[in-house]
């Protein structure tokens, strides 16, 4: 496969949120500012990377009918390791994405790739497959946290431009539907033509 | 390389090695982390003291102790000295009748036990109504009171506190926890 190809279709042809809308449960409660959304993004995409790789190596050694809890335990340690790591060196951000990080386990998306991908392709692509999906995740929730923080708080990136509350709905969970259904009805409009 | 058989043998040995594998590298990272961890939990710890007492020159967070609440359990309280002279006390209390769980402020006490400043450590309120509780236009009015006589109630409740507007569950919940570090100091006897 093109490795090019392989790397872009994360963003656009099979963006994870915005197409496969896998993985909407943390996408919906922590897009609530472009921050929280990036950092959010970022987290899983460096367990899409480990565990994609890791289980690309394993995948032979594997034997098929226990491979789930194989593959869980892999997505498991990298989440841990992201949970102490961020603990540790961003502890304000771990706050506010609170139980979420430890929920990126059972996100669809890293067993989905695991499963549909990284045990049935090579290391490098594997890889190449973890980054652009974990890119394409993060540019979901960065768009979708940045119309939410303009639009419900009228700040970006935290720095304020709008005096007052903006529209509150926004920051609310009823508002992350409103904005993720407007979000993939656009895309599907481009996608089309 | 061909895939392995799913023999009992084969999955036993696999699941076992990967799992060893995986305990050996979250092992590493734990020890790598725990202490940037403890660093960053006490650098919040005092910077949350040094918002609510004045100047002091003591170690409040090596002489914390824990005072029995009315609810059963305990807060922590940090004492805060000058020249060995009690100035303030920082304490660590929480409402669980918040709006949406737990919320827990920092509330500092002159020895008299005048209130001398509040800050939210940690809450869950709604976003735009709720939280506004952290805003200075809400704690300011705990300033400088002393609560044996200002009431620690919303105005709704008989009390002398201005709510929140579409927020009054929250103002509860502060003033209920603020109340509970106050009754708390009072009878552990440090006034």
């Amino acid at each position: 496969m093109n490795q090019l190809q392989n790397f872009t279709k994360g963003f656009f042809k099979e963006n994870p949120i915005l197409v496969l809308v896998l993985g909407t449960c943390p996408t919906l409660a922590t897009t609530t500012s472009a921050l929280n959304g990036m950092g959010m993004g970022l987290a899983t995409t460096f367990v899409l990377i480990g565990s994609n790789v890791v289980i690309s190596l394993l995948a032979n050694v594997i034997p098929d009918k226990v491979r789930i809890p194989a593959f869980i335990v892999v997505i498991a340690s990298f989440v841990t390791v992201v949970d102490l790591v961020m603990q540790a060196y961003v502890p304000s951000l771990y706050e506010t994405l609170g139980i979420f990080i430890p929920l990126i386990v059972v996100n669809c998306i890293v067993l989905g790739r695991a499963e549909a991908f990284a045990s049935k392709n090579t290391v490098l692509s594997s890889l190449i497959d973890g980054v652009g999906m974990g890119l394409g995740f993060t540019m979901a929730l960065g768009i979708l946290g940045t119309f939410r923080e303009i639009v419900g708080s009228g700040s970006i990136f935290g720095f304020k431009f709008i005096k007052g509350d903006g529209i509150l709905v926004f920051i609310l969970a009823p508002g992350a539907f409103i904005a993720l259904g407007y979000l993939i009805a656009i895309i599907n409009r481009f996608r089309r033509t | 390389m061909a895939k392995i058989e799913s023999s009992f043998r084969n999955m036993v040995l696999s699941l076992t090695f990967i799992s060893l594998g995986a305990s050996v590298a979250l092992g590493f990272v734990h020890e790598f982390t725990k202490e940037p961890i403890e660093v960053s939990k006490l650098k919040k710890k005092i910077e949350a003291v040094k918002m609510v007492v004045p100047e002091y020159n003591n170690d409040p967070v090596v002489e914390m102790f824990k005072l029995p609440s009315e609810w059963g359990d305990s807060l922590d309280v940090y004492p805060a000295k000058k020249d060995n002279e009690i100035v303030g006390y920082g304490v660590k209390t929480y409402s669980k009748k918040g709006y949406s769980g737990k919320i827990t402020l920092a509330v500092g006490f002159k020895p008299d036990g005048t209130i001398i400043n509040i800050t939210v450590l940690e809450q869950k309120e709604t976003p735009g109504l709720g939280t506004k509780m952290a805003l200075p236009a809400f704690v300011n009015q705990f300033i400088d009171k002393d609560p044996s006589s200002f009431q620690l109630k919303v105005k709704k409740d008989g009390g002398q506190v201005d709510a929140i507007t579409a927020a009054t569950i929250s103002s509860r919940a502060f003033c209920d926890a603020v109340q509970n570090a106050y009754s708390t100091l009072k009878k552990g006897d440090l006034k």
